[in-house]
């Protein structure tokens, strides 16, 4: 029959690797590995967001439709702006923020939501990034519509530059990615997280120009326009700016690309350390 | 080959309540240090929940795991699933886990109960065409029929149960961790799912089984562990185990029939220590 005893054997476990850049990285290779479970759950999310409603996805799409219309028409007023060009712009920057806004308030309680699954189901803390980053790309795409209607209504020819969002949508997600790691952990360890990190994305939306045009006013000569300029250490209109003006037709700025994509690469190395140093930590926080 | 071992290994939980959770408290126990060791207002108070495990685990292993309530029994589960990686000492757990602790975790009451049977397989490493092959057998398992359309939210609780057990003894884990849980499910279907349940323990290459039932453990697995406190307090065969543990002889008080069942390729007496 088999050792009934349970000996202790000789050979010794190896030396705790739970603080390595292997088993981070690691955590992200397996998490992808598990695509077929986040890319569902983060389908199940939307849909649990519409289940039993007679109108279904259209209503994401509806009440971005409704938001960005009545910020439109009241914008455009008190700015005394065309509506023709000033509507596509509060739409779409607004589409582009809510994607944005919703990576940061949703990452913060990434872990702290799924706390559950984490302490009874070995995964991959990655598996939750992912899922709630996944679930935010379906939002955007649902709110999408709004854009291509208004594309289609106001008669905005796009150009080969147009296809420019495609790559600073892939930017903004990997961004939303580690902001998620980041917040996530900390906001775990943190509880004080979750509000702090709210009131500020709420303070940002005024701060970024998203109901204003940050054109109109930066060219401006004294202090309104230094005012503006001020905006440029707001990393939000960066990535605001990447993505929006393809979306829209305005001019690239490469200024925008090279401050989003440093970002990227600092705030993607800060994470992983996180990742490298609190990971195994998570089960014990949440 | 699945294994697991785990030498001097501890789990040290911090405890944050509302004031040391929180940042400002951080923050400020920092600032106070600075100034001259006034107390320890920044240190957070730690449960040592388990405290120098050393354990092997080998295919064929089945190991009863016995204890009061907060000896540290499901706390062992999950450090032995990975769940939680030792804070002190080492581990290593080579092989595909597959956790039962809670039946309801990863349910969606708002699906379909065939659906929330491929998340769940989906969330014990299997992938969706696997878990779609298996869905005709899980439902003849269940006898839940018709049901397997409707919404979980229309369950009783011994559906749920049911199509969870369905589940969990459908797949392939080569380690196998139980959680009393298990033993909470119906008598009638309980009849059922005892040789499923058996056949599995015998697919799988290593079980951890806590339970306060004996006769459950008896008829499942062929060593013990008595945790105690968060230490191992005894371990090795597990009629000895039992007897140490209740101070006197669970076998005892078998039925007969009991008995036979496990007496085929069980070891009944206490030969091997």
């Amino acid at each position: 029959m088999q050792d009934i005893a349970i000996p202790a054997r000789d050979e010794l476990p190896p030396e705790p690797d739970s603080r390595t850049w292997a088993r981070a990285f690691g955590d992200l290779a397996a998490g992808w590995q598990q695509r077929g479970l986040w890319g569902h759950l983060g389908l199940q999310d939307v849909k649990q967001g519409y289940r039993r409603s007679v109108l279904g996805p259209l209503w994401i799409t509806i009440s971005m439709a409704v938001t960005a219309f009545a910020l439109g028409i009241l914008y455009s007023a008190l700015f005394a702006q065309d509506l023709r060009t000033f509507l596509p712009y509060v739409a779409t920057g607004l589409i582009i923020w809510t994607f944005i806004a919703g990576c940061i308030n949703q990452g913060t309680e990434v872990f702290i939501r799924n706390e559950g699954l984490i302490k009874h189901l070995p995964s991959p803390l990655s598996v939750h990034v992912f899922r709630m980053v996944w679930h935010q790309v379906l939002l955007f795409a649902h709110n999408l519509a709004v854009w291509a209607i208004l594309m289609v209504v106001f008669r905005r020819g796009l150009g080969f530059e147009a296809l420019l969002a495609i790559p600073a949508l892939a930017v903004v997600v990997a961004n939303g990615l580690w902001v998620a790691f980041l917040v996530g952990i900390i906001a775990t360890r943190f509880r004080d997280i979750p509000p702090v990190m709210a009131s500020i994305v709420q303070l940002m939306f005024f701060l970024t120009p998203i109901v204003w045009i940050y054109a109109d006013f930066r060219d401006r000569p004294g202090a309104i326009g230094e005012r503006a300029r001020l905006a440029e250490f707001n990393p939000f209109l960066h990535f605001l700016e990447i993505l929006r003006a393809p979306m829209i037709g305005d001019p690239i700025v490469l200024r925008h690309w090279i401050v989003a994509l440093a970002i990227t690469v600092v705030g993607s190395a800060v994470a992983m350390l996180a990742m490298r140093n609190y990971r195994a930590r998570v089960s014990y926080w949440v | 080959m699945a294994s697991i071992d785990l030498h001097d290994a501890c789990v040290d939980f911090p405890i944050f309540d509302a004031k040391t959770r929180s940042l400002k408290k951080a923050v400020l126990g920092t600032v106070g240090r600075a100034g001259g060791k006034i107390g320890t207002g920044s240190r957070v108070p730690i449960v040592e929940a388990l405290r120098g495990i050393t354990l092997s685990l080998r295919h064929g292993d089945r190991v009863g795991l016995v204890g009061h309530n907060g000896a540290g029994k499901s706390t062992l589960l999950r450090l032995l699933s990975g769940i939680y990686e030792p804070t002190r000492g080492r581990s290593r757990i080579v092989g595909r886990v597959a956790p039962v602790f809670d039946l309801g975790v990863g349910m969606d009451p708002e699906i379909s109960g065939f659906e929330n049977i491929v998340i769940r397989g989906l969330f014990l490493g299997l992938t969706r065409k696997q878990m779609e092959a298996r869905t005709d057998e899980i439902a003849e398992f269940t006898e839940l029929g018709d049901y397997l359309s409707m919404p979980l939210r229309t369950y009783s609780t011994g559906m749920r149960v049911r199509l969870a057990l369905g589940v969990v003894t459908s797949i392939d884990p080569e380690i196998l961790l139980l959680d009393e849980g298990i033993g909470a499910v119906d008598a009638a279907f309980l009849e059922k799912a005892r040789d499923r349940l058996n056949e599995l323990v015998e697919r799988s290459g290593i079980l951890v089984f806590a339970s306060h039932s004996d006769e459950f453990l008896v008829e499942l697995c062929n060593s013990g562990i008595w945790m105690d406190k968060g230490e191992i307090r005894e371990r090795g065969d597990l009629r000895s185990v039992l007897t140490a543990y209740k101070g006197k002889d669970p076998f005892e008080h078998l039925s007969d029939e009991t008995l036979r069942r496990i007496g085929g390729g069980r070891t009944l007496t206490g030969e091997a220590t």
